[in-house]
């Protein structure tokens, strides 16, 4: 078998979105009564919001630009939150097999729940829709970040270890220049998986919690019945997860390192 | 030689469990040495004879199960920059580039210094160990022997009082081993400090050694001889060889080691 030219998967990638594009536009063009917008539809609209993404006129009418920017704002808030809790936690853990063992069974079930079926808890202990939709994006981003930190951590090599204890290191500098380090690679690949839970949650949590943002835009244009902008805002949601990911990917890139 | 005792290994001993039946199974017991000021010491024996063990009581990073050791006549608890360790597979942190490998080391020894101080010590050693120009290279990028150079320039670079070499050349090349053994010679004679050695390598401990102790194959491994080796210094793999003590010290190691083995 040859090898595939770098090029090829450009050609696979527009053949296949020439034909979805084309099917969908041939559907809607044929059901003359039905709602659901055409390719060209959306287009259009997705056109009126790209060409002023900023405006500002009241709660209900912001620029896709403006919505975007809060729900980036409350995913960097809670997941920084998530984060923080979720590596010292896990540098701990790491570092404590008995309490690793122990406490895994907790974390494991954690890890399987959603954080939108937290939702309720949350809203009814705390009261603030605001403060809930933080602390949904906070447990969408804990697990898979302390899970990766507790393995990477307790599987750092022995010797990097043992030098760090016969430079008599103090906690602060062994964690920063020997565990985090060489964890990193390891705590990034968790961060990837965090930060992808993290935006696939926040869109239903602003959506029920009415917090601005892409979730609360995507219902509220639902509400309208407004179709076209409701598959815009889905495209939208899906462009900024890749570039969240295409990010991620580069900073475990620049934390890999060999032996 | 008239020098004090630097180090003193007293009555060390230690077991691992063995499994099951609760039998412990006994590496060394009992076990007594010492090294000299400015002395350098190696202990030679079979691979797996308990010697790299040994080794790691005394820089503090595996715990004995009896006995004691003394540094300067103070007991030793844990590990610490007084005994730095070379390490057989080097041991540098992957992630940092030659100069902040040895920059973290002498940042630790010399925690008041001055940016400009660490900078210039940091130099000094990789220029000590024919580093120049690789300063910013990470280690995957280095061979072998380039990878120990920098694992004895972040030891020296701490001035310890005893430097512990853990089989330091075995994962070298032939032809590399014996440039990197004479710059160690040469480093341990400009810096005096005080260097003890675990190796199996007959000629490299007796290119490098004052003394050797030979330690037989564990299980309940004991240090069986003492050899002082006179051959004067400077010496070079030539010189030794040609020296008329050679062949006799080295036959009659040869002859413990096959006496001795598993």
């Amino acid at each position: 078998m040859t090898a595939p030219k770098s090029s090829s998967w450009l050609v696979v990638f527009g053949v296949f979105l020439i034909g979805f594009l084309s099917i969908w536009q041939l559907a809607t063009l044929g059901a003359k009564g039905s709602s659901l917008p055409g390719p060209l539809a959306v287009a259009r609209s997705s056109w009126e919001f790209l060409s002023d993404p900023f405006y500002d006129r009241g709660p209900n009418d912001k620029g896709i630009g403006l919505l975007t920017l809060y729900s980036l704002v409350r995913l960097t808030i809670g997941f920084s939150a998530g984060t923080l809790v979720a590596v010292l936690l896990g540098v701990v853990l790491g570092h404590n097999p008995v309490l690793y063992k122990g406490l895994n069974p907790f974390i494991q079930i954690l890890k399987a729940i959603s954080p939108i079926a937290w939702m309720p808890l949350l809203l009814y202990s705390v009261q603030d829709s605001g403060i809930t939709a933080l602390l949904v994006v906070f447990m969408a981003s804990i697990w898979p970040t302390l899970a990766n930190t507790a393995f990477g951590v307790a599987n750092i090599r022995r010797d990097y270890l043992n030098v760090a204890n016969i430079l008599q290191m103090n906690w602060p500098t062994k964690l920063l220049k020997v565990i985090l380090p060489a964890a990193a690679p390891t705590i990034v690949a968790g961060l990837r998986i965090s930060i992808g839970s993290s935006w696939v949650a926040i869109v239903p949590a602003e959506a029920l919690l009415g917090s601005l943002g892409l979730g609360y835009f995507i219902w509220n244009e639902w509400n309208n019945l407004s179709i076209a902008n409701v598959i815009f805002a889905i495209l939208v949601i899906g462009c900024v997860g890749v570039i969240l990911d295409l990010l991620f990917n580069q900073a475990a890139k620049s934390m890999a390192y060999s032996e | 030689m008239g020098r004090g005792k630097l180090l003193e290994v007293e009555k060390v001993s230690k077991y691992f469990p063995a499994s099951g039946n609760g039998v412990r199974h006994c590496v060394f017991e009992n076990l007594s040495l010492h090294v000299r000021e400015k002395e350098f010491l190696s202990v030679l024996g079979h691979s797996g004879c308990g010697k790299s063990t040994l080794l790691n009581i005394i820089a503090g990073i595996e715990k004995a199960d009896g006995g004691f050791v003394f540094l300067d006549r103070k007991e030793i608890d844990g590990p610490g920059i007084d005994r730095m360790v070379v390490f057989q597979n080097f041991a540098l942190m992957p992630w940092m580039s030659v100069a902040n490998n040895i920059k973290l080391a002498v940042r630790a020894a010399y925690p008041h210094w001055s940016r400009e101080q660490v900078r210039g010590r940091v130099q000094q050693f990789i220029e000590m160990v024919g580093l120049k120009g690789a300063d910013d290279k990470k280690p995957s990028a280095l061979s072998g022997g380039m990878k120990q150079r920098v694992g004895l320039a972040r030891a020296f670079a701490v001035n310890p009082r005893i430097l512990l070499l853990d089989e330091p050349f075995a994962q070298i090349d032939a032809l590399t081993r014996g440039v990197i053994q004479n710059e160690l010679v040469r480093m341990w004679q400009e810096t005096g400090i005080t260097v003890f050695m675990v190796t199996h390598d007959v000629d490299e401990a007796i290119l490098l050694s004052d003394r050797i102790l030979l330690m037989s194959p564990g299980p309940g491994a004991e240090i069986r001889e003492e050899i002082e080796i006179h051959i004067p210094r400077p010496r070079t793999r030539e010189t030794v060889i040609d020296h008329p003590a050679y062949y006799e010290t080295r036959n009659r190691i040869i002859r413990f080691l096959n006496r001795h083995t598993h």
